[in-house]
């Protein structure tokens, strides 16, 4: 089915929870009041590295007010990692609600619940700690090292493959077609490097557990991954899955920080203990100290290239810090190889080489872009430094070895997320469009020439760079969806998929809908309650459109399906005859009836019954989004800084479902990039204490910083995405920094290997100036 | 400042008279509450939300006396005798949809939509002091709100569209 006759797909929707946003409604985590709710709080830990040898609560129990204390002897201790994934996930089992030792600045010590918040702060001050400070290590190639402080040395932790030497994951895969680089003209090697990042969802994280009125524990959170939580919760709680259920509210953001158990386990916990409702909430520093972070990454890629312009080998060998705890550490490593490798085709040999190493700093999780982003920065990096080798043009050098439709590459099958991967060919791709596009837009070639030499103070460059991403995990990710008919011809659609505030309830809206011949607004959505939707793992890997999607055009094909069944009888018409459209079901010889009719006389009147549904949804590929950026700056070459004067990202997500969140999506992962590219980094003192855990020290831009920002959207037709999507949340967070890299190489010649590309490291860049090879 | 960044409080009262989108109010609070809190636990109004409680992400604005004020650096005492408006409380000229909440619909700039409130009551205090604002101006008079989905694009096009409709 092409797009031609679309409806409603593809179409200008508003997105459905917009206007309620806008008036203020109250429909956050923490926008409802509980009766009798106490107030939780954590004690965080001041030390990189200590073990707790003595812990005194008595005197914090004491404070009026004060209903309950929990240490790490009063909790269960079950090893599981905080990382909301598949079950069983491919995450080291390496944490627990509380522990007699802290792993980094900012690990939980312990945690109090109080009727006041006063009172709950009083209480965390008389909590008595006597630690045994231990040696910490903060930089990853140290922490392999023999001798090194073990920062999981407890027994009872799983899956970690050498706790020894801090390693908390790793993967090696080789092609090997021949010797290494005996075809390449020129080898070329660089090392890159990424600091923590932090996602700063405008929403803090924020967690009210309570019991039903069956004992049932109810967890109301701003979570991107509602299953994971309750099954979590279980296993780290030990209580049965039957006994929580989990509320997704409206989300303010999550970027892959929600996708995670960062407050639930421990606010459960004060719920069991004291029988009362529960809250914690992050305040914005305990977001940049404690919740979760980018990995760091050092990636060195040693590639050979051919002076016709064909990569003959590489070898991409990526270190990331994944912190205290090894939440992600194996897939995020993996995603930064899968997802970048197969982007050009390399003739004779692959070699991946991946750690995630252990170190006493924030813990790394999920964010946007998931590895894809470290890896690309080198890739991208790298492809300009081999076209200017072989004096290619770099756009050319590019569109000769980009893959092709109908091409596969070894890469698919031997790297999945945390195990093999799967066979795929690519089935749909824009990028050649995108390319051309993004060259007009931008007017490449006339500008190239007007800046060919440029002098003095400021100098332009130009700069590009292209990505791929992925659409789920495939074999891996699950989603399903109910689908329930009304009598006035309107449905419920009820998804276990995440809105968090991607404007996901709309895009399923609008499939259902188009299947079912109604407007977007004649489906209601309803996302995300363990209790009442059907399972999904929930808004991660950009799966949403891709996987969600399918399995709510399966359910509502299935409730077509029965909808024409009534429909047959009420017309007297064979089925194969009829069709939904504009709200009613049609047959070819014009005889109708309206959808309401047919809801009335299944609950009524005739062979009574509720016309509803399920479908799941699972996959065997993950069609990847392809992205064209570019991006014209500006570099002061006295001062420098770089300003970015045009940016240009074309995005081929297939059909885009509704192309105004399309954009949307894309424009917020671009300047989140660009954030990245020229001034985000969590610093950390030598002891491991973050040094700019605020808004006011950690710059995320405002409107006066941001660029002009054009998202083009690329339309291609993507055979297995429900009508022709794919994904396109992450992907473009991928592009600033390789783009504005070789931009600036463009405009100074010099090469920038480390972001954020701060003025310092710019100027150091220019005066260290050689041409790089 | 709401109870997440609580420290200390202050026992002494006092009895606070004000207008609250255009109602009067009277309340005896402690002398500590901050706006914030006034505002979301007093009220009971979720609209004005906090995303960072230290004046840096503008989610908390609300007009007082027809300035866009962070209500988490406000104590509720300032507000004595003065006219509060928050995102409940803005209304169009017809007491419908007030035009900042049409646009931001309608050009796709809510995404999660907590940082919404706290832009669209900054683009009301800029649109009544400059009518005419040009990009640049809205540029610059948004600097207080942080947003990290939207990408302040579609922010902007809202403003601009609102302009018109005013
Ligand atoms: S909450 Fe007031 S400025 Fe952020
Ligand atoms: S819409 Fe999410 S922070 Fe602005």
């Amino acid at each position: 089915m092409e797009t031609e006759n679309l409806k409603v797909v593809n179409k200008r929707v508003l997105k459905m929870d917009a206007l309620g946003l806008a008036c203020g409604e109250p429909v956050f985590t923490d926008d409802v009041d509980i009766n009798g709710m106490l107030y939780g709080r954590i004690l965080w830990s001041h030390y990189a590295h200590a073990r707790i040898k003595k812990i005194d609560t008595r005197e914090a129990e004491k404070v009026p007010g004060v209903k309950a204390v929990l240490t790490y002897k009063n909790v269960p201790r079950v090893p599981h990692t905080t990382a909301g994934q598949g079950y069983p996930e491919p995450s080291p089992y390496d944490s627990y609600v509380l522990d007699n030792k802290v792993r980094f600045v900012g690990d939980r010590v312990a945690a109090v619940a109080a009727e006041t918040p006063e009172a709950a702060e009083a209480a965390l001050k008389l909590i008595k700690v006597e630690y045994e400070i231990l040696p910490a290590v903060f930089d990853v190639f140290e922490a392999v090292k023999d001798g090194a402080p073990i920062i999981h040395d407890e027994e009872d932790a799983k899956n970690i493959p050498d706790a020894k030497h801090n390693i908390a994951a790793k993967f090696d895969f080789e092609v090997r077609n021949g010797d290494w680089f005996k075809d390449a003209d020129f080898v070329v090697e660089h090392t890159y490097k990424m600091p923590y990042l932090q996602h700063c969802a405008i929403e803090p994280h924020t967690v009210i557990t309570s019991f039903d009125h069956f004992g049932r524990l109810i967890i109301r959170t701003s979570t991107q991954v509602p299953f994971h939580v309750r099954r979590i919760v279980a296993q780290a709680l030990r209580i049965p899955v039957k006994k929580i259920r989990v509320i997704k509210p409206r989300i303010g953001g999550g970027f892959g920080s929600k996708q995670e158990v960062l407050l639930e386990d421990i606010t459960a916990a004060l719920t069991l203990k004291t029988g009362k409702p529960v809250k914690i909430e992050y305040t914005r520093r305990e977001t940049f100290i404690s919740s979760r972070t980018r990995h760091p990454a050092t990636v060195r890629l040693k590639t050979g290239v051919r002076k016709d312009g064909t990569i003959t080998d590489a070898e991409m060998d990526i270190t990331l810090n994944t912190g205290a705890y090894g939440s992600h550490a194996l897939t995020v490593m993996m995603c930064s190889g899968s997802h970048t490798l197969p982007m050009y085709k390399v003739a004779n040999n692959i070699r991946f080489i991946g750690k995630s190493v252990y170190t006493n700093l924030p813990v790394s999780g999920a964010y946007r872009g998931y590895g894809a982003t470290q890896g690309f920065f080198a890739w991208e990096s790298q492809m300009d430094i081999m076209a200017n080798k072989i004096a290619m043009d770099p756009v050319e050098f590019r569109k000769k070895n980009y893959i092709r439709l109908g091409e596969g590459s070894p890469v698919f099958k031997a790297m999945g997320e945390g195990r093999e991967g799967v066979e795929q060919v690519i089935t749909s791709i824009g990028l050649y469009e995108g390319i051309e596009a993004g060259l007009k837009a931008i007017n490449w070639h006339e500008k190239k020439k007007k800046y060919k030499n440029q002098s003095g103070q400021l100098r332009r460059g130009l700069g590009m760079a292209c990505m791929m991403q992925g659409s789920g995990i495939p074999e891996v990710d699950m989603a399903s969806a109910t689908l329930k008919m009304n009598e006035d011809g309107s449905f419920n659609l009820m998804v276990g998929a995440a809105d968090l505030g991607t404007g996901s309830d709309t895009i399923l809206a609008q499939i259902a809908a188009e299947v079912l011949g109604v407007k977007a607004e004649d489906v209601i959505v309803y996302s995300a309650d363990t209790d009442l939707t059907p399972f999904d793992v929930g808004a991660y890997a950009s799966s949403t459109t891709f996987i969600s999607g399918n399995a709510v055009k399966k359910t509502a094909e299935k409730v077509r399906g029965m909808i024409i069944a009534v429909a047959a009888k009420i017309l007297d018409r064979k089925p194969d005859d009829l069709r939904l459209e504009g709200g009613k079901v049609v047959a070819k010889d014009g005889a109708a009836c309206s959808l309401s009719e047919v809801a009335n006389t299944s609950l009524y009147y005739y062979d009574q019954h509720q016309i509803v549904a399920s479908a799941s949804h699972y996959a065997h590929t993950s069609p990847p989004p392809f992205a064209a950026n570019f991006v014209e700056v500006e570099v002061d070459t006295g001062t420098g800084k770089i300003a970015i004067l045009n940016y240009i990202s074309c995005v081929d997500c297939g059909t885009a479902i509704n192309p105004e969140l399309a954009e949307g999506q894309n424009d917020g992962a671009v300047l989140n990039g660009i954030g990245h590219t020229l001034s985000e980094e969590m610093e950390f003192s030598s002891n491991g204490t973050p040094l700019n855990a605020s808004f006011r020290r950690y710059k995320i831009f405002n409107t006066a910083d941001m660029p002009a920002i054009k998202t083009i959207l690329i339309p291609t037709f993507e055979p297995n995405g429900p009508f022709g999507a794919k994904s396109v949340s992450e992907i473009g967070i991928n592009g600033p920094l390789p783009a504005v890299a070789n931009a600036v190489q463009d405009a100074v010649g010099a090469r920038l290997f480390s972001s954020p590309f701060t003025p310092e490291k710019v100027i150091a860049a220019i005066k260290n100036l050689q041409p790089v090879s | 400042m709401t109870e997440k960044n609580k420290k200390i409080t202050h026992r002494a009262k006092f009895s606070l008279k004000c207008f609250v989108n255009g109602e009067k109010v009277e309340r005896d609070l402690d002398s500590s509450r901050s706006l914030i809190e006034f505002i979301r636990l007093d009220l009971g109004l979720k609209g004005t939300k906090e995303g960072c409680g230290e004046g840096e992400c503008g989610a908390c604005l609300v007009l007082v006396d027809g300035k866009a004020v962070n209500s988490c650096l406000m104590m509720a005492i300032q507000l004595q005798g003065k006219r509060l408006i928050t995102i409940e409380g803005l209304k169009g000229r017809d007491g419908g949809l007030h035009p900042l909440q049409k646009t931001f619909m309608e050009e796709g700039a809510v995404q999660c939509g907590f940082c919404t409130p706290g832009l669209i009551i900054a683009s009301e205090a800029l649109l009544r002091e400059n009518p005419d604002a040009t990009v640049e101006d809205i540029k610059r008079g948004l600097t207080g709100n942080l947003c990290r989905c939207t990408g302040y694009e579609k922010v902007v096009s809202a403003v601009r569209k609102a302009q018109k409709l005013s």
